[in-house]
């Protein structure tokens, strides 16, 4: 009877689980601060659509989002705690770091890429998306790869890694190109459609969430060779190996038991808020390698 | 908090390799400057003819210059920097909106935008100084003008105005030292000034609290030179017999 094998484990694993508590709870300062303040305060992001944004009821919505609850999940199972107030908080591509490491947020779970400068500021869970960085333009404005935009203005997220390879390559190749840098990525889109700028350069799955926001989406087309992959984590402070190891562990459970995976079809092949538009974002191959054997490591 | 403090990092190349991080700043402490100043000389001239305008003997005149106040003075910056970015080319006639957009590099479009931005909402600002400096001199002065036979503009160029400059010269420094904070908002349209500048530092280098502390330093910089050159102009303006003068 596999059923009950497979509860009998579940128990087991629960026991185990109890078991290794107390331990996360005294070697984690977050853990620690979390229990006496009988709060988390969580960091999302308001236009990462459909990572982490505001849906039409102004809730926060996505699949990072989900992801993230599932951690709250976790910690108030692990702190055994009744109640776990969880306080919500937006945070911005800019802000993001600094709100982590002076305590403000305890955890971020949006769009943010795992790299090894951030990794000396801040500390990453499990990877929890594995995205391409590609351009969006008008499906008649003739642009095909990154080659084209020579001396045409192109506009970005401030504070991406786009932002950083669209500069370095523009200097290295001597494109000529004016690269304008957007508060967010819904002003970043705002500049694509009121034609200051002919592309928009970002992380696809972005890309394509942006395209569902539009006034009419057939008009967007999703184009280039991607320039970089990167992998997206969430973000918490450094030197806490009791907290990341919860994390961690919550994520991983949830990649390979298949959780993750009917998220990922939520969000990104079924209608999403706010227009009920589908992405079509089919699950690449390096996501279904990422849920088979999940993992903790950075692109670059 | 595992904070790893690098003063260093001012010095090191940026990732395009063509400068220093040094350099970034200082560029745009240079756009924060140039973008300050010519606002607010646009600001002193729209509000001083606004404020004067507000105290003139005529109705439409003065409703017409209290709307404008008003209209300036009642919606926040940020959302009179959207509109002047964002909105005001979209409704612009005769395709002018589109040579904005398609003829100007991004940086010139950001800069115009922000000036017009900034100097429109300080000269609200200026208007209210102006128009107190003037309601603060006795009525008999203006009646003295007029009756010494000048005309209404020449009463207030040659009679009103010159005290009632020199009366609100403390309150035009906090206006001045303001533009120069205000021109921070001006990085959400993607202008490269300051503010913006240090948080690319804060992306590029993952070192926040060298790159905000060198910002604050530089926008303390800036006010404590226009406060002592304020200094300077209120103490030759003073007038004798007046509140403060000596």
């Amino acid at each position: 009877m596999p059923c009950i094998r497979k509860s009998a484990l579940a128990a087991l694993a629960l026991t185990a689980s109890f078991a290794t508590q107390s331990a996360f709870a005294q070697e984690s300062p977050t853990l620690k601060k979390i229990k006496d303040s009988g709060t988390i305060a969580l960091g999302h992001r308001e236009s990462s659509i459909p990572f982490s944004y505001y849906d039409d009821k102004q809730q926060v919505v996505g699949y990072s989002q989900e992801l993230m609850l599932k951690v709250v999940d976790a910690v108030k199972a692990n702190l055994k705690l009744n109640t776990l107030q969880v306080k919500l908080l937006p945070v911005t591509a800019q802000n993001r770091i600094p709100l982590i490491q002076n305590g403000t947020i305890d955890i971020e779970c949006g769009s943010t890429t795992h790299n090894a400068e951030r990794a000396r500021q801040v500390a990453f869970s499990n990877t929890l998306f594995i995205i391409g960085t590609r351009l969006m333009t008008k499906k008649e404005s003739g642009i095909k790869d990154f080659p084209d935009l020579a001396g045409k203005n192109v506009v970005t997220t401030a504070g991406t890694t786009s932002e950083r390879l669209i500069r370095k390559m523009n200097e290295d190749k001597k494109l000529g190109m004016n690269i304008i840098s957007a508060k967010d990525h819904g002003e970043a889109f705002l500049t694509l459609e009121t034609g200051r700028a002919v592309a928009f350069m970002m992380d696809d799955a972005l890309l394509y969430g942006e395209m569902a926001k539009a006034k009419r989406p057939a008009d967007w087309v999703v184009t280039g060779t991607p320039q970089s992959f990167e992998a997206y984590g969430c973000m918490f402070r450094k030197d806490d190996p009791g907290f990341k190891k919860l994390v961690d562990a919550t994520l991983a459970k949830a990649m390979t038991s298949g959780e993750a995976e009917a998220i990922y079809k939520k969000w990104f092949t079924q209608p999403i808020p706010p227009k009920g538009l589908n992405l079509n974002f089919p699950l690449s191959d390096a996501m279904i390698k990422l849920y088979k054997a999940p993992n903790d490591k950075p692109f670059d | 908090m595992g904070y790893q403090w690098n003063w260093s990092i001012f010095g090191s190349t940026v990732p395009t390799g063509e400068t220093t991080y040094l350099v970034w700043l200082l560029s745009g402490l240079q756009t924060t400057i140039l973008l300050s100043l010519s606002a607010w000389l646009l600001a002193l001239a729209l509000g001083s003819l606004t404020g004067v305008l507000r105290t003139v003997p005529s109705k439409p005149l003065s409703t017409l210059a209290s709307a404008y106040v008003e209209l300036f003075r009642n919606i926040p910056l940020l959302v009179q920097l959207f509109i002047w970015y964002f909105v005001l080319p979209e409704i612009l006639p005769f395709g002018l909106g589109d040579a904005f957009k398609q003829q100007l590099s991004p940086l010139t479009q950001q800069f115009l935008s922000a000036m017009l931005c900034l100097a429109f909402f300080t000269s609200a600002r200026v208007a209210e100084q102006v128009r107190a400096g003037i309601n603060a001199l006795p009525r008999g002065q203006r009646a003295a003008g007029l009756a010494l036979g000048f005309t209404l503009p020449q009463t207030y160029r040659h009679v009103l105005l010159p005290m009632a400059f020199r009366l609100i010269v403390p309150p035009l420094t906090s206006e001045c030292l303001n533009i120069f904070k205000n021109s921070a908002v001006c990085s959400t349209i993607g202008l490269l000034e300051l503010a913006a500048q240090g948080r690319q530092l804060v992306d590029y280098t993952a070192q926040p609290y060298e790159s905000f502390i060198a910002i604050t330093l530089l926008y303390l910089v800036i006010n404590v030179v226009v406060m002592g050159l304020m200094r300077i102009v209120e103490a030759r303006a003073r007038v004798p017999g007046y509140l403060g003068s000596k």
